[in-house]
Formats: structure tokens, C-alpha cells, sequence
């Protein structure tokens, strides 16, 4: 291959092009992104805390970028793919000989949100920059819509600035299609333990207010009354540019196990790509930032092999700061669930969770070092020989 | 020099943490001691607490490995090299030169 194009800059996309120089491809290298390669898990916790600059999220320094001697097309979406390349919204097209598609994905926005100010999401720097500012004209009430990671972040970095918080999600549950009922009760736990309200079981209704928000009505009758809302209601890949394009796209671009696309010139990584994963058994979409990190050695090796010749095969993992706590999470949740070690009254500690014999999962609050070692029980015993 | 523990005290494939204004850990791998900056150079996690495999300690919280040797990162997330300290073993214990820190790789 002479020229390959990545789409999308952001973690995915990033170390797809230090796969293809680290791998030796040699030729054309083109990076198009509608912003420069930057870690957003700080941006809903110690950015928000000012605790980083927008300059420390930089994924690479200007010498790592450099070395990758790409050409960058910043600040520009692509628009259409098709036939004769990556058509840009500058108008420009680039034609390539293999594609990575690494655009990620976008927030989702509540339709009833649409005309009133006042209401955020967090997914990008520009959202946190935004939400950061918002936060220290000083709301006298914010609501975070949604207990998933995100909202559960937001909510803790709001309350540690001082704010008074309340959490609405439509679950029982929070995070129980993650962690399990058990443990996302854990996790809902925190919440009221540092003085943030968590409304369950109830979806969000609408809004009042008149250009601005001033309140948040419940689906029972219940209005809350709040002055910021975010709403952390899960993102959707960003796949509308690729109508079209012959690729096969649904809830993402579909890829096979080694993210490879129908087409073996087009690979897809991170939150954009849902792959068969061997793991699990179906199709997947990882929106994490491991799985952003780790798939692009698999699928960049695939790509410069013509097809699939090795498979991404890893337990998923992820990580969350709430409330001054780590929260960890590798493999699958399953209904057995075992204290492995430290007591869950005390929010110190490792769970096990168990398929028959087989160790399924783990999550810790507060205890990286026994988690590290379950994890990587985890992953030798869940990974299929090569 | 500050006194980190006993030979015996820290098996192949541990580590120690010694807490202080800025904390350092010391490793026992591939049959060698090497001592750190304890805290990852991409965020605050206790390298002590990472997986050492080979001369490299990977962060427990988000994967980057640091070589025990150097201090350089070898991937994402973390870019900046965290220092080294000599190490002194006498009389079977370990000491580390907090004083002397070293170029970082």
C-alpha cells in the first residue's frame, strides 16, 4: 500500500498510525480529524476539578507527532466515502489504497433539550470547556441526567466543587447492565454517601424554563428544580458520513474479529467499530479507552496483511474516578458474584465474577493491586491460544 | 540513603512503596533492584502496585509500562519518563539514594 488514510484522531486513530510506523509501513501517511489527538477520560473528572490543563490531555507531544511523518488534515470533517476517497468538508478528497476508520462517537442529546440553554453533554474538550464555565458562574442546583460513568463523574466533580447535585436514571439500577445489580447498587451507593441525591427508576419527562432551563420534570409528576443539567445519556458512532460507502454499518461500522470491514482495505477501531468478539459471542461495540488503544495493533496488522490474520480477543476493561475512589472493571458481569477480598461496607474492595468454574470478571473499588492480578488471571485464562 | 528493607523482605517480582513527600518504589525483577518515582507520570496511580513482568512495570490503573531501567514509558498513555534512584544492597538489606535522582531517560 502506498497511501493509507485514518479518520478520526482521537486515541483510535492515533495509534493506528503508530501501528503502521511501528509495523513499517512506509508510504503516504494521511491523518483527517475534526480535532487533534487529546485523552478525554480527564475531561469529566480532574479537567472539570481544574486540576489539568486542555494542554496536559495532549496525546502525544509535537516530536511523537512529528516522528509519524503524516500529513494532517485538522479541524475538517470527512463527509463521504466512497469510490475516490475520503471526501472532506473543505471539499477536498483524498484517495487512499487502505482506510482506518476511527471516527468515534458523538454524544447523544435529548430531543426536548433542543431549544433551551443551560443543558450540556460531555464528550468533547469544547463540552468540557463549556460545562467547566458553566459550573463557576456558580448554578445554585444542577441535575445530571443519567448514573452510567460519565453522569456518575460529572456528578462527583460537581459535588466536590460544592454544587448541590442530583443524579436522575431511568434504571433501578445504576450501571446494572455493566456491573451487574449487585454492584452498580455499590456504585449507586456512593452517590448519597457524599451527599448527592440519586432519583431511580424514573426517565426524565422534560424541561422548564423559557431560553433557559430553570427545572426537569419527571415521568411520575415530580419536578426538579435546576439551573444546569448535563445529560449523560451514551454516545452513538459516528457513522453518518459513511451512507454509501458499501460498508456494512449498524450501531457501527460492522467489522469481524480482527476489525476488518467487508472491505479488507478498511479497517474500523475504537467506539466507531462494532466487532465479533470471540470473547462474547456476538458483535460488540467497546467504548472504552483500552479497547480504542489496544485494537488498532490487531486490526493495523490485518490491514497491512491484506486479511484477517489475527483477532482482537481481549477482556474489556475500564476505570472510573468517583468521589476520591478508583473504581476498576475487566471481563463480563455475570449473576455470581463473589468478595474476593476486602468488604464492600467499606467500599475497599475486590468481586469476583464466576461462570461455573471459571472466573468471568472483576471489579474493585480501591484496590488496584489485587485487581491487577485477578485481571491478569482473567486474561490468560480467557484468552484463546494464537 | 534510605533504608527500604530487607533482601528477604521483598521477593522476586514485588515491590515496595516508600512513602514521602515524593514517594519511591522499589523493584525486584529479573534478579536485579531498581527504584522509581512511585507515582505514574500520566496520573495518579502507585506504580507499587502495577504488574512487573520482565524489567518492566505496567501502571494498574491505565496499562502504561515503564522500563524498570530507565523509567521511560514504552506506550500510551503516559509520555514522560518517571526518574530512577540508585540502589545499594549491604548486609543484605536494600538501601535507595533518594538524594541522588538521575537523569530521567
Amino acid at each position: 500500500m502506498r497511501t493509507i488514510a485514518v479518520v478520526g484522531t482521537s486515541l483510535a486513530g492515533l495509534r493506528a498510525a503508530q501501528e503502521l510506523r511501528g509495523r513499517g509501513f512506509d508510504g503516504r501517511l494521511v491523518m483527517i480529524g475534526a480535532e487533534p489527538p487529546y485523552d478525554r477520560p480527564p475531561l469529566s473528572k480532574d479537567f472539570l476539578l481544574g486540576k489539568v490543563s486542555a494542554d496536559d490531555l495532549a496525546l502525544a507531544g509535537q516530536d511523537d507527532l512529528d516522528a509519524l511523518a503524516a500529513e494532517w488534515h485538522l479541524g475538517v470533517r470527512a463527509e463521504k466515502l466512497g469510490r475516490e476517497g475520503v471526501t472532506l468538508g473543505d471539499g477536498t478528497t483524498v484517495a487512499a489504497d487502505g482506510y482506518v476508520i476511527a471516527t468515534g462517537a458523538v454524544a447523544r442529546t435529548l430531543d426536548a433539550a433542543r431549544d433551551l440553554s443551560g443543558i450540556h453533554t460531555l464528550r468533547t474538550l469544547g463540552d468540557a470547556v463549556a460545562l467547566k464555565a458553566a459550573l463557576a458562574a456558580g448554578p445554585s442546583s444542577v441535575v445530571v441526567i443519567g448514573a452510567g460513568f460519565i453522569g456518575a463523574e460529572v456528578a462527583s466533580a460537581c459535588r466536590l466543587l460544592g454544587h448541590e447535585v442530583t443524579v436522575v436514571e431511568a434504571m433501578p439500577v445504576p450501571l446494572a447492565s455493566v456491573l451487574g445489580a449487585r454492584m452498580g447498587a455499590v456504585c449507586g451507593d456512593l452517590h448519597a454517601e457524599n451527599d448527592v441525591r440519586l432519583i431511580t427508576g424514573v426517565p426524565v419527562a422534560g424541561f422548564d424554563g423559557d431560553g433557559r432551563v430553570t427545572g426537569v420534570r419527571l415521568a411520575d409528576g415530580r419536578e426538579l428544580l435546576a439551573d444546569l443539567v448535563v445529560a449523560g445519556v451514551g454516545a452513538r458512532p459516528a457513522i453518518g458520513w459513511l451512507t454509501g460507502s458499501g460498508l456494512a454499518v449498524d450501531d457501527g461500522v460492522l467489522v469481524d474479529s480482527g476489525c476488518v470491514t467487508v472491505n479488507p482495505r478498511v479497517i474500523a477501531v475504537g467506539d466507531v467499530a462494532r466487532y465479533r468478539c470471540p470473547l462474547r459471542g456476538g458483535r460488540v461495540r467497546a467504548e472504552h479507552w483500552t479497547a480504542a488503544s489496544e485494537q488498532p495493533g490487531v486490526a493495523v496488522a490485518n490491514l497491512l496483511a491484506g486479511s484477517t490474520v489475527t483477532h482482537f480477543a481481549r477482556h474489556g476493561y475500564f476505570w472510573s474516578d468517583q468521589y476520591g475512589r478508583r473504581l476498576q472493571f475487566a471481563g463480563v458481569a455475570t449473576e455470581d458474584v463473589r468478595i474476593a477480598e476486602g468488604d464492600v461496607a467499606s467500599k475497599r474492595f475486590v468481586a469476583t465474577y464466576h461462570r461455573g468454574d471459571v472466573l468471568a470478571g472483576v471489579f474493585a473499588i480501591d484496590s488496584p493491586r489485587p485487581f491487577t492480578r485477578l485481571r491478569r488471571a482473567l486474561r490468560s485464562l480467557g484468552e484463546p491460544r494464537r | 540513603m534510605i533504608r527500604a528493607c530487607s533482601v528477604s523482605e521483598l521477593p522476586e517480582g514485588e515491590a515496595l512503596r516508600l512513602p514521602g513527600p515524593v514517594p519511591v518504589s522499589v523493584f525486584h525483577a529479573e534478579g536485579a533492584y531498581y527504584a522509581l518515582d512511585d507515582t505514574c507520570s500520566h496520573q495518579d496511580a502507585s506504580l507499587a502496585d502495577g504488574w512487573i513482568e520482565g524489567c518492566y512495570v505496567e501502571c494498574p490503573l491505565h496499562a502504561a509500562r515503564f522500563d524498570l531501567r530507565t523509567g521511560a514509558p514504552d506506550c500510551l498513555p503516559a509520555k514522560n519518563a518517571v526518574r530512577t534512584y540508585p540502589v545499594v544492597i549491604a548486609d543484605g538489606v536494600i538501601y535507595v539514594d533518594t538524594e541522588a535522582r538521575q537523569e530521567v531517560a
